[in-house]
């Protein structure tokens, strides 16, 4: 009847940039039909589908779906539905993060980019996503959206946005003034929204302590840096990390604790004897070449110099490259050769080798399936392995070859 | 079962429905095949008792142990579901985030599921109906994991439009139809739920929450039990997603980690990571359980039945070397009863002191003739004046029997305490002579008398030199020990120790005396400035040395001395080892090498030693050889594996037939002269193949392309 909408519409920006905020104020406001889709949620394509027909048609629509629906099915479903209840207003579908799109079924954004066309009605698309649209295009072409680009917030806005969310019983002078000081601190490091925005709520009450306590006034901006600046360093150095949770530093601030630890304060890990000689061994298995094992291992090797193995491109040491994948009778040789004790070869140490992989120190590098020879790569820090090795008495540093 | 399939391949057959009754008794299994089974009946009945203990022990253990941290966990939820309906600026403020619990348990994984278990049943009680734990293994893919999330939460069926779930659909229709897999359907589901609760029982609830002020929300807990094995990618969506829902559905995590907290930051993204509020909670070490299963389980004297040193080394190794589960150890522990009461005949007196005294008297004649054979008996007789009177009558044996089980459980009353008491003394010397933990006290005193070794007579040395304080407070803490003990020979102790204490106590009081010994010592001092000779005043300081080593006797020493040396003799009656005391093979379970063999297989070893020598496991006599060959009428396998053990790396397979068929024609018993001998017939050559692809199987060759016709080794060595 009246003129048709755009088909598709493609917003792109960083994240917390205000793409979905708009788009949602915009259709609320304008109360257009619309439905909004997460695609994280849709695990499958009939959540998608049933999601769509649902708040266009009813819930009715919704269950005329067949069951595992194909995208032709629902093309039909909605046209059946279309015509009976046609469309006053242009119908939009917001898909957010529409990034994951691309690893669903490969006719999918092409069939949502033109769905117009398909169903005959007048919908159209707006596809939200933080990467560009030419991470998009499938290689069989398809139709162009609409580009719209919704850029970062400068420092101004930012102040304008956090300013909003005021505390209830305080002056809107004074919020400001402290969101002023906040991104005076973090700006520098830290430009997104919601991050800020966080760190603007934890620190508040440190801030208003001073007011608070009747020593400073709320006006006296300059005594308020005096006393907030540096408690906002240190939560600089934890919580933008999500080292530390919200309501523990909360905590630290009631009971004034000094150092807090941090997540990654806990890395140390306690094993068992022999899977820390297992780690051990696949450590030196990553990182040193495997022609050295020789060299490390046998008693009786020789003298044989470092430059006398160098090939032209192990020149750089194999830190800076990563631990590298080796067979599993390397790491038992190297394994039996370390550990000071004759180990019987029982069934518990391969039963270590694979815990070792479900917690994450040792990854598996060939399929699962292959039982012949996997392989593994050694997947712990420098850091760690020494904090091991000395537990056991083991001095790892003459056994790596980079250390020569 | 079959398949009407043409093609070859896996078929995977899911059991049925219907479960097979098993009514066969566990008796039945006991019985079979036990050692003297006119008692068995008895022994079964002692073995499940004491099992049943110890289990009700362990799980009193477990619970008190987790106490701590299950109610940190509890106060935690509570305080999550409370804060949520604040409407103060701040938690308005953080409401977007999901609060959640990182959980610190130890790379000991099979033990967590006890304490997941505990934990979600207390949640369910005290907070909230809504709990769902996962594992990683069932959570492959996202819809999987929401499936499960569902499932458990709802308690229905959800469908993810798979295939494979179709049987289940089946099973019933209606209920999959409404609910699909999202989580708007679990919105859906809360709502209506905590609608109807405040509806129907409006005054129930209204009771239950006057305490808390206003009504609550219960939170909806999801467990991950194994963060590390979960597939980051499927955990972080299901994140973004729940923080979609958070402000409708109060969702909690509880993630299990099993090695350190920094992994949350390895698996999940910033980005992800800052939608969680993170609280850390960290559980008790699996050592230190250990340790206190240990002081629950075994140095006790309220279990009868005990672990003799090697079988509590191959045990405690385990743990420390392998695994650090404490549920594998008292596996192991239940290992060892079950094998004790099974293969021990006279087991039937190994429980407690009436009981054995009852079951003294009902032995058979059997059985008493086993009580002579026991090596410690023996070694009792030669001690013994009437030893021929015991030989032969049975009356008689059974009242000397009665006595000494009774003396066996009066040592076991005194050792335990000892123990104790010479832990609390030595686990504070510098350098642990005796070790740090008691159990390694308790091997050493297991193993021969402690008094004897190096180490003793060190720590006793070191314990000689104790400053007054430290000597107060360790003798306190022993006296501590031997408060409870109820037995004669302890409380005379505890009256000695604390008639010591008493004295050191009033050597405070008695200081003043002390100077004047001073005085005494240096009125020499005085002396010797009047003498100005060389060899006078040699002999001076000599004689002031003398005396000074005699008289530095403080009272204070003296007192210390007197102390250390009752400690001595208290060790010296009481932590004697058992296998000094007679009939202690009734209490004492001691074939460490059965429960090594049980609990930490060797499967290489095996599998070699059986195919080097067939006879271990196929007991025929044909089989039997010396050292080092296999019998020619052994198994093919058996014979293909002895002749790849003479080859290098690359193995020629014609050569390797051609060998093979020359030992097994020997074997057929043909004429080494005659012509047919040593060549390869059809049969031959089959079973010959079957062989190599059964070594190839079990892992010993592979296929090679360096070399047509070879194989190449696997292992080294051989010959």
């Amino acid at each position: 009847p009246q003129q048709y909408c755009y088909p598709s519409l493609f917003i792109y920006g960083h994240r917390a940039s205000g793409k979905s905020h708009v788009v949602n104020v915009f259709m609320k406001d304008l109360e257009l039909p619309h439905v909004t889709v997460s695609c994280v949620e849709c695990v499958s394509v009939v959540l998608l589908f049933e999601k769509v027909l649902q708040s266009f048609f009813g819930g009715d629509a919704a269950l005329l779906l067949p069951r595992s629906p194909s995208l032709s099915d629902f093309v039909r479903i909605y046209r059946q539905q279309s015509s009976q209840s046609p469309a006053k207003q242009t119908r939009y579908i917001v898909m957010e993060k529409a990034e994951l799109l691309r690893d669903a079924d490969v006719n999918l954004l092409p069939a949502l980019l033109r769905l117009q066309e398909l169903v005959k009605d007048n919908i159209s698309v707006i596809l939200l996503s933080e990467i560009v649209w030419d991470k998009f295009r499938p290689n069989t072409g398809c139709f162009e959206p609409l580009l719209l680009h919704f850029p970062d917030y400068s420092k101004g806005e930012l102040q304008q946005i956090l300013s909003t969310d005021q505390h209830p019983s305080y002056s809107a002078e004074f919020y400001s003034s402290y969101i002023n000081m906040l991104l005076g601190v973090f700006y520098p490091v830290c430009r997104d929204l919601r991050e800020l925005r966080h760190l603007a709520a934890l620190n508040f009450s440190k801030f208003c302590e001073p007011v608070a306590a009747g020593k400073v006034k709320e006006t006296d901006t300059h005594k308020l840096w005096k006393y907030i600046e540096p408690h906002l360093k240190k939560a600089m150095q934890t919580v933008y990390l999500g080292e530390v949770s919200s309501l523990q530093w909360e905590q630290m601030e009631e009971h004034e604790t000094g150092a807090l630890r941090g997540l990654s304060a806990h890395t140390h890990v306690e094993l068992p004897y022999y899977s820390k000689f297992l780690l051990i061994a696949a450590y030196l298995a990553s990182y040193n070449p495997a022609r050295t094992d020789k060299r490390f291992f046998m008693k009786h090797h020789g003298k044989i110099r470092k430059t006398n193995f160098l090939k032209k491109n192990e020149k750089t040491s194999n830190h800076l490259l990563g631990p590298k994948p080796f067979p599993l009778d390397r790491l038992l040789a190297i394994f039996y050769s370390v550990v000071d004790s004759r180990v019987a070869p029982t069934a518990s140490i391969f039963s270590q080798i694979s815990s070792l992989v479900t917690l994450q120190l040792l990854t598996l590098i060939s399929r699962d399936d292959q039982l012949d020879t996997p392989k593994y790569k050694c997947a712990v820090s420098l850091d760690f392995i020494s904090v091991i090795s000395r537990t056991v008495n083991f001095d790892i540093v003459k056994y790596l070859y980079d250390f020569l | 079962m079959a398949t009407s399939s043409f093609s070859r391949g896996c078929f995977v057959f899911k059991p049925s429905a219907k479960k097979k009754k098993m009514t066969v008794g566990l008796e039945r299994y006991f019985t079979h095949g036990s050692e003297g089974s006119e008692s068995s009946e008895v022994r079964f009945k002692i073995c499940l008792d004491l099992w049943n203990k110890v289990k009700m022990e362990t799980e009193a253990l477990q619970d008190e142990l987790n106490r701590n941290i299950l109610d940190s966990l509890l106060e935690f939820t509570r305080k999550c579901s409370s804060t949520r309906d604040h409407s103060d600026w701040a938690s308005q403020m953080r409401a977007s985030e999901i609060p959640t619990a990182a959980l610190v348990l130890g790379v000991n994984v099979p033990d967590h599921d006890m304490t997941f278990q505990s934990l979600s049943d207390l949640l369910r009680h005290s907070v909230t109906p809504h709990v769902a734990s996962l594992q990683a293994k069932e959570c492959g893919a996202l819809k999987h994991l929401m499936k499960r999330v569902l499932e458990r939460l709802m308690g229905t069926v959800v469908a993810v439009g798979d295939e494979e779930e179709e049987e289940l659909q089946q099973t019933d229709p209606e209920l999959q139809k409404s609910v699909h897999c999202s989580l708007t359907a679990l919105c859906d589901w809360y709502i209506s739920k905590t609608k109807k609760s405040s509806c129907s029982a409006p005054g129930k609830k209204r009771s239950s929450s006057v305490v808390d002020g206003q009504h609550q929300q219960h939170p909806v807990v999801i467990i991950f039990k194994d963060l590390e094995a979960f597939n980051p990618r499927v955990l972080q969506d299901f994140i973004l997603i729940c923080s979609r829902y958070i402000q409708r559905l109060p969702l909690m995590f509880i993630f299990g980690i099993a090695t350190s907290p920094s992994t949350i930051q390895h698996m999940l993204p910033n980005s992800v990571s800052s939608l969680l509020c993170i609280e850390l909670f960290q559980s008790l070490s699996c050592t230190q359980h250990l340790t206190t299963v240990i002081d629950k389980l075994i140095l006790t004297s309220s279990f009868p039945f005990k672990l003799s040193g090697k079988v509590m080394q191959v045990l405690v190794s385990i743990f420390l070397y392998h695994d650090f589960s404490v549920r594998n150890f008292i596996k192991g522990l239940q290992l060892a009863l079950l094998e004790h009461f099974h293969s021990q005949p006279l087991s039937s007196l190994c429980c407690r002191k009436n009981e054995a005294q009852l079951n003294v008297q009902r032995l058979g004649p059997a059985d008493l003739e086993r009580i002579r054979q026991l090596p410690s008996f023996k070694r009792y007789l030669k001690e013994q004046e009437e030893q021929d009177n015991l030989m032969t009558d049975d009356a008689h044996l059974k009242d000397v029997c009665q006595k000494l089980i009774k003396d066996l459980h009066k040592y076991h009353k005194n050792y335990y305490p000892i123990l104790r008491c010479l832990h609390c003394l030595t686990s504070s010397l510098p350098r642990y002579p005796l070790g740090k933990q008691i159990r390694e006290l308790h091997l050493i005193c297991l193993e021969k008398n402690v008094w004897e070794s190096e180490d003793y007579q060190s720590a006793m040395k070191l314990l000689k030199m104790l400053a007054k304080g430290e000597l107060i407070s360790l003798l306190q803490t022993c006296a501590e020990v031997l408060q409870p003990v109820r037995s004669k020979k302890m409380k005379n102790a505890l009256v000695q120790l604390e008639e010591l204490l008493a004295k050191l106590k009033l050597l405070d009081a008695a200081a003043e005396v002390a100077p004047s010994v001073e005085e005494n010592l240096t009125a020499p001092v005085r002396n010797l400035q009047k003498k100005t000779d060389l060899f006078q005043l040699q002999k001076m300081l000599l004689e002031m040395n003398e005396s000074r080593r005699s008289k530095r006797m403080s009272p204070f020493e003296i007192l210390r001395n007197e102390a250390v040396d009752f400690v001595d003799s208290l060790v010296k009656n009481h932590l004697s080892p058992p296998e000094s005391k007679p009939l202690y093979e009734v209490c004492y379970y001691t074939s460490s090498a059965t429960v090594r063999r049980h609990l930490n297989a060797t499967p290489r070893t095996s599998i070699q030693a059986a195919l080097s020598s067939p006879y271990s496991y196929i007991q025929n006599d044909s089989l039997k050889t010396e050292d080092g060959t296999v019998s020619n009428a052994a198994p093919d396998i058996c014979i293909a594996y002895k002749l790849h053990l003479e080859c290098g790396r690359l193995i020629n397979l014609y050569d390797w037939l051609e060998a093979y068929s020359t030992v097994v024609s020997a074997a057929e018993g043909s004429n080494p002269d005659s012509d047919g001998f040593g060549k390869v017939d059809e049969v031959k050559h089959a079973r010959f193949i079957r062989a190599v692809s059964e070594l190839e199987f079990l892992g010993f060759i592979k296929a090679t392309k360096k070399k047509t016709d070879h194989v190449a080794r696997l292992t080294w060595g051989g010959c």
